[in-house]
């Protein structure tokens, strides 16, 4: 049965790396449905949040063939129920003078912020769950959206779950 | 000590043990070949015809030494030339080191002349590639290629060298070679899982692949057979890690494995898998394969498990450790009838060979050089119905004795890696099965062999059509021979000739054995052309995706 997992690994933060990652998932013809990565606390050191998709036979397919690139010095499965999950969206979205309050209103209950605005649009930044960005895309879909983009999801785990790095890994 | 980036890897390597490589000079790598002119005295430098025969002599060399093979090509043309060895050595897990040079940095990503992304092309066949952008990095980078390449489950490793690195000065500093390390620590709970699962069996098969031959188990795969009392059936990797004579060798099981070894595996009840990785050809119809039989996986690699076929029980790490813990554990299994069940399996009719030999043919044209050569000489192929046939017919006596390309099925492997195999052998006699198409992809290192006076023997089973593709059209597309009839007319004595080679060409049982008695005590290169029926066929067959109940006997 196919389903949604999220995957945290720790790369070198070296060139090629995203592409030794990415092309794996190619290759294989794992999905990628989200990619996000960014410098850690160590400089040394990338993170790449993949939520990816597949049934447990994929998912531990991928683990392990992941685990085989020499700059992956660590990959951990984020279970569902003890990470924090979170992606920033940008909205601009049709804003003409009588849909504003509406759309202020919306904004507010999501707690999402305006940044940016003109005389007919507003830009919000908005960050939470996927399900959170989705149903907030849901509801400011009637008044237009001109332009939209996502981060992609990144994760870390609740209370002392600690990613580390291997360096000496025999592969 | 202040060297050039070239010295320094030519430091290396030596420094590494290395002392025979294989490569084609170019622009891009003209220092590194400056500075092998200056230490010729210590390693031997192979040129060959063409940069893919380096790559196929790298990986024949590492396949019958066990250690890394190298291969010296440059930039552009020079590195792609490399990629089906590359690819090739990765598919068959063989240790190499593929250095390339490139352009100077300052001239990277401008489609300078000769300059090609060959980091970003041998990505996904490599098990790990570095470009170097600091001189002061090379040496620890091709230490660390060497060591890569070389430990868990080998693989080829490529460094792609700018060549403003190989000009710049660096501080040589010394280092110890690397040795192969097998620190894998072996989990206890999954041995104890294994041992309780071979108890639990009555009717154990083991299926040995080309991991037992890397980790140089084959005494330990032998005492496991003979504790358990059961069969063992090889993939065509696994093949020269058993002797053909052991009382408990079926052959090689899998699409064209024998008889027996496909039968008795379908009447067991436990597949003992170790260092294989359950390639389609080998399994046949995966789902029948798993179906009513419990599967032990033990394979260095934790991503092999359950990737094809899904295990009941696993264990990772090396073989030949796990083997001895297995060993030293007890193990045993059920007591039953299987081993009379077996044997009645082996010498049934259906085990027979269907093709005779008491005229020229495939089968007794490779048991007449099979009578005449000694348990440890090498024997290389080619790609096609002639590999399947040596497979089949030639009686496989050592571990790393035989060379042949496995995963990628690489027509053109046979002639680079044979002459490999003789420098790795210190230029002992080496035989090269092929056929007149994998003969006609890289025949050019026929000059090769001749520069270096190797003793390379070559066969070619000369059908005069593309055989097993043929096959396939004769079986499965009704005889319509799509472009598999060839109308060459190559005289292959006279074109042995002209290399500077001794050629023969024979049409009978009789005319074989001699031109063999012959070929076989010259000190250089020979070929024999070989006439075979374009209709002979590599049976048993069972067809892609089939199983025991397709299985195809006869022609």
């Amino acid at each position: 049965m196919e389903e949604r997992f999220t995957l945290s690994i720790l790369v070198s933060n070296e060139a090629g790396v995203l592409t030794r990652v990415s092309s794996l998932f190619g290759r294989r013809g794992y999905n990628i449905d989200s990619l996000s990565v960014g410098e850690t606390e160590n400089p040394t050191y990338s993170r790449m949040t993949i939520l990816s998709r597949g049934d447990v036979a994929t998912r531990d397919q991928i683990i392990k063939q992941l685990q085989k690139l020499v700059d992956v010095k660590s990959v951990a499965l984020m279970p569902p129920d003890n990470t924090v999950l979170r992606e920033l969206m940008l909205v601009k979205v049709n804003a003409e003078l009588p849909t504003r309050a509406q759309i202020q209103q919306i904004v507010d209950v999501f707690r999402a912020k305006i940044v940016d605005l003109s005389p007919s649009s507003l830009t919000i930044e908005i960050t939470g769950e996927k399900s959170k960005l989705d149903a907030f895309i849901a509801n400011i879909v009637p008044y237009g959206i001109l332009e939209l983009c996502r981060t992609g999801v990144t994760a870390i785990g609740r209370n002392s779950n600690i990613l580390t790095g291997k360096e000496d890994k025999e592969i | 000590m202040r060297l050039k980036g070239a010295e320094v890897l030519v430091q290396v390597l030596i420094e590494q043990g290395v002392d025979c490589i294989f490569g084609y000079p170019g622009g891009a790598v003209l220092d590194i070949y400056d500075a092998l002119y200056k230490a010729q005295d210590r390693i031997r430098h192979v040129t060959t015809c063409h940069e893919q025969g380096a790559t196929h002599a790298a990986d024949g060399y590492a396949r019958v030494t066990g250690r890394p093979g190298v291969v010296i090509a440059t930039s552009g043309p020079g590195a792609t030339n490399l990629v089906t060895g590359i690819a090739n050595a990765y598919l068959d897990s063989v240790p190499l080191v593929a250095i390339t040079g490139n352009v100077a940095r300052a001239l990277i990503g401008r489609d300078s002349f000769q300059e090609v992304d060959i980091t970003g092309i041998t990505m996904p066949i490599t098990k790990h590639n570095y470009m170097v952008k600091d001189v002061d990095r090379l040496a620890d980078t091709v230490r660390a290629a060497f060591r890569l390449a070389a430990s868990g489950r080998p693989g080829p490793v490529l460094i792609d060298i700018p060549k403003d690195m190989q000009t710049s000065l660096t501080e040589y500093v010394p280092a110890a070679p690397v040795t192969k390390t097998n620190n894998s620590s072996v989990d206890a709970a999954s041995l104890d899982a294994a041992l309780a699962l071979i108890a639990s069996s009555e009717r154990p098969y083991i299926y040995s692949g080309g991991g037992v031959v890397i980790s140089d188990a084959s005494a330990e795969l032998l005492a496991l057979a003979d504790r358990l009392d059961c069969p063992i059936g090889t993939s065509m990797m696994g093949l020269s890690a058993v002797p053909y004579d052991n009382p408990h060798f079926l052959g090689m099981s899998g699409m064209h494995g024998g008889y027996a070894a496909s039968k008795a595996l379908s009447m067991a009840d436990l597949i003992i898998a170790i260092g294989t990785r359950f390639s389609d050809r080998a399994t046949g119809n995966k789902q029948a394969y798993q179906t009513g039989r419990k599967i032990l996986h033990i394979d260095i690699d934790a991503a092999e498990i359950d990737k094809n076929i899904v295990s009941s029980e696993s264990v990772v790490g090396d073989v030949k450790q796990v083997l001895r813990r297995l060993l030293d554990a007890g193990v045993q299994r059920k007591p039953s009838d299987w081993a009379e069940q077996v044997h009645k399996v082996k010498s049934s009719a259906e085990s027979r060979p269907e093709m005779p030999n008491d005229r020229l043919n495939p089968r007794s044209a490779i048991e007449a050089v099979n009578a005449r050569l000694r348990p440890d000489d090498v024997v290389a192929t080619d790609v096609g119905q002639h590999q399947l046939w040596t497979a089949q017919y030639y009686h496989f006596r050592r571990p790393r004795t035989f060379v042949t390309s496995g995963g990628l099925g690489t027509m053109g492997y046979g002639f680079g890696a044979a002459i490999g195999a003789c420098f790795g052998r210190g230029k002992k006699r080496t035989v090269l099965f092929t056929s007149d198409g994998s003969f006609h992809m890289n025949m050019n290192e026929m000059a090769t062999a001749v520069s270096h006076d190797l003793p390379v023997l070559v066969v070619v089973l000369n059908n005069r059509v593309l055989g097993m593709v043929r096959q396939w059209q004769t079986l499965f597309y009704e005889n319509r021979f799509s472009n598999t009839s060839l109308a060459r007319r190559t005289n292959y004595a006279a074109l042995a000739d002209a290399f500077g080679a001794k050629g023969y060409r024979v049409e009978s049982l009789e005319a074989l054995n001699n031109a063999l008695d012959e070929a076989l005590g010259l000190d250089g290169p020979a070929l024999i052309d070989v006439c075979i029926d374009c209709d002979d066929k590599v049976l048993p067959m069972i067809p892609p995706g089939g199983t025991i109940e397709d299985i195809i006997l006869k022609g």
